[in-house]
């Protein structure tokens, strides 16, 4: 069962695609592929809400030793631009976002070689503290702490944990196939490496999201090698709650070139979506498509809006700089004949 | 396998006439706006889309002058018009138009299209040397200039007849018209918004009397401001009465409403749903409409480039300056080049096919 003669053939219900029938995917007219992804969105969250978080983005530091070509956010150790965040910096930005009623942070940073332990853990006490939750570290964070003071991954997470971190959030993932990752991030290490922190995250107890930055050097056949990995950790653990692939843009990076426009997006979205049987979300990304775009995207398999942010400082160093309040996201998504229904990072209703 | 594409029942109907080519009415085309269906609204215009272009994608190399913005109309949805005395308020000299011209010689531009607003006190002969003094620059261009407002205004303003002024501006070098100041056909609407514009039987007067000199025009709508969706599609098909008549329409435009630097702010423009469906009825519902366009500085490249899978066969030009949207608050770039157009319409599985002002294709598109 699940092999049909044609990979491009009708979706039986809840049957698992193989990696041929998913490169088939990619055959399909625009339209056929969103109605396809509706339908395993229907069947995976068949209620019509789209959830969003009210949250804010906390950059610690842009500090890095990574020096990935697609990032216009980082400065290496020593440029008079980098900076880290302190106490009363962290204080005001967690005022600000309970002033916005916010549940939680997501909090990510460069490799900063200058941080001892204590600071990330200090971090995250003061924010736990604040009463709202910690969606910390990306898994090149957490490994980087691992290999900077000597500790085992799962080590690094409980120490994180019992400062109070509640959840990972999914970047760093990039593509997770190393041709790709050897030419744009050659030093942030492999994929397996990512999927071993995410496994030990995950045989913890966190929960994570996974993401997926692509339109730059990678093939169809690398975002689907991607997928598939993804598909094949979550059948062991169950950690991954949301997968959030979104474009690369281009602007102000030293991998330079055009941003892949709105059709591939919704392709690649779509196909997410019908490889990804087992995560139970799928988030759109207005911080890179516009408010437009996401609106659509609820069309092709999506059912999460992601979050307010109030501060973006990744994507908005590439001169890309879109904004939404809460009110505007909650429009979007009611013009979608949606109801916009609030979460926090771990995909709990609030 | 009808059912299997269509999550919304009520378009079944509507799939059996497209299929057969049977002509829609109003209410197939209120059932359109209001499904949920989005991506099946999409799928019905595309079969007219592929009907009529198979994969094309038409774009124009073209240059933008818009003259003047000095307008006495005052339309509330307006972000560009301004009067006389106001401040931001311009107007190009001659020398000024004919400068613009020049500085993009050596481009491959094949139309230049000329907007302003309804001014008070140009006379005519302006508007003759303008066409003349750019013809003897560019010969080869194609003028597609004054929107039916202005030619009715122009007519008015000089004590001509629409049909004398029309061919005093062709003998210039006019070529066609663009399709502006349409709005919304709706008297209600009007009266709030545009209550001095020239009206539907107006504006339908001067595009039919433009065909029946042999000139062709275009046709917009402006929406997403107060208009109700009935008002829409009795747009639509009043504009389709009309083409049964003369003939003479090229393309429809629907014009996304842009609230920002407008009397109307306070309204919210219209939502990405709104623009695709309003594309794709458009398709279903202009069948004797050869192209449906997609004007990227409004839409912005993303949803141009959408819109290509929702009955769209047009995403207009090379523009590289516009001043109308943007004074509205457009957050499009000023420009896009040829290879990026082409790029997000071969990106969207279509095949890019380069056009002059009636559509015929440019054979040696110089890069």
């Amino acid at each position: 069962m699940g092999r049909t003669a044609s990979p491009a053939a009708r979706l039986e219900p809840g049957v698992r695609l193989s990696l041929v029938e998913a490169q088939g995917l990619w055959d399909l007219d625009l339209l056929t592929l969103g109605h396809r992804a509706d339908q395993v969105r229907c069947r995976l969250n068949p209620s019509d809400r789209v959830t969003y978080v009210v949250d804010r983005n906390i950059n610690y530091t842009n500090i890095c030793t990574s020096g990935c070509r697609f990032c216009a956010f980082f400065r290496s150790p020593g440029e008079p631009e980098g900076y880290v965040l302190d106490e009363e910096g962290l204080a005001r930005k967690l005022a600000e976002l309970k002033a916005h009623g916010g549940s939680g942070v997501l909090l990510q940073g460069g490799l900063n070689p200058d941080l001892p332990l204590a600071y990330y853990e200090d971090l995250v006490r003061q924010i736990k503290n604040a009463g709202l939750g910690v969606h910390g570290f990306s898994p090149p964070e957490i490994a980087f702490m691992g290999q900077r003071f000597g500790l085992p991954l799962k080590e690094v997470l409980a120490r994180l944990m019992e400062a109070g971190l509640s959840s990972i959030p999914g970047g760093g993932a990039e593509i997770l196939a190393d041709r790709v990752r050897s030419q744009i991030s050659p030093r942030k290490g492999s994929s397996a490496r990512w999927l071993e922190v995410m496994a030990a995250a995950h045989e913890l107890g966190l929960k994570t999201s996974a993401t997926m930055m692509f339109g730059h050097l990678e093939t169809r056949a690398e975002r689907l090698e991607h997928l598939m990995k993804i598909r094949d950790l979550q059948d062991r653990t169950q950690g991954f709650t949301s997968f959030i692939p979104w474009t690369f843009q281009p602007g102000g990076t030293a991998l330079g070139g055009e941003p892949l426009g709105a059709v591939e997006y919704l392709r690649t979205l779509a196909v997410s979506r019908l490889v990804l049987d087992n995560v139970p979300h799928l988030q759109v990304s207005w911080v890179t498509q516009g408010p437009k775009i996401a609106q659509v995207a609820l069309k092709f398999g999506a059912d999460d809006f992601g979050s307010t942010m109030l501060e973006e400082n990744v994507v908005a160093a590439t001169g890309v700089g879109f904004r939404l309040s809460r009110e505007e996201i909650e429009t979007l998504v009611r013009q979608a004949g949606y109801e916009p229904q609030v979460r926090d990072h771990r995909y709990s209703l609030l | 396998m009808a059912s299997l594409r269509f999550e919304d029942q009520a378009l079944l109907p509507i799939h059996e006439k497209v299929l057969a080519g049977r002509r829609l009415d109003a209410a197939d085309g209120l059932t359109l706006f209001h499904s949920p269906d989005l991506l099946g609204v999409g799928y019905l215009a595309n079969l007219v889309r592929e009907r009529l272009h198979g994969r094309k994608a038409f774009y124009i190399y073209n240059q933008h002058l818009n003259y003047s913005n000095i307008c006495v109309n005052g339309c509330k949805f307006c972000a560009f018009g301004k009067k006389a005395e106001e401040e931001g308020a311009y107007e190009m000299t001659l020398e000024e138009i004919f400068a613009k011209v020049e500085a993009r010689r050596s481009e491959p531009i094949t139309e230049i299209h000329i907007v302003g607003g309804c001014h008070p006190t140009l006379p005519f002969s302006f508007y003759l040397e303008m066409l003349r003094g750019i013809k003897a620059r560019r010969p080869q261009v194609h003028l597609q200039a004054f929107t039916a407002v202005e030619v009715a205004h122009l007519a008015e303003l000089h004590g001509a007849s629409v049909e004398d002024a029309l061919r005093a501006l062709r003998d210039a070098g006019l070529g066609s018209l663009p399709g502006g100041g349409a709005e919304v056909f709706s008297t209600r609407v009007r009266q709030a918004l545009c209550p001095q514009k020239l009206g539907p039987e107006g504006w339908l007067s001067v595009a039919q009397t433009a065909h029946r000199l042999g000139m062709n025009t275009n046709a917009t709508m402006l929406y997403g401001h107060m208009e109700s969706l009935e008002e829409r599609v009795d747009h639509m098909l009043k504009l389709r009465a009309a083409q049964d008549q003369t003939g003479g329409f090229l393309s429809f435009i629907p014009l996304a409403f842009h609230p920002q630097n407008t009397a109307i702010d306070h309204l919210q423009g219209p939502s990405a749903f709104d623009d695709l469906k309003t594309l794709a009825v458009s398709r279903l519902l202009l069948d004797n409409f050869p192209h449906i366009k997609a004007f990227w500085i409004m839409l912005g490249p993303k949803m141009a480039q959408l819109s290509l899978c929702f009955g769209v066969d047009d995403v207009d030009g090379t523009v590289m300056e516009e001043r109308i949207t943007h004074m509205a608050g457009a957050q499009t770039p000023q420009g896009l080049t040829r290879a990026q157009l082409e790029g997000l319409i071969r990106e969207a599985g279509c095949v890019p096919v380069e056009r002059d002002t009636l559509y015929r294709e440019v054979a040696e598109a110089a890069a």
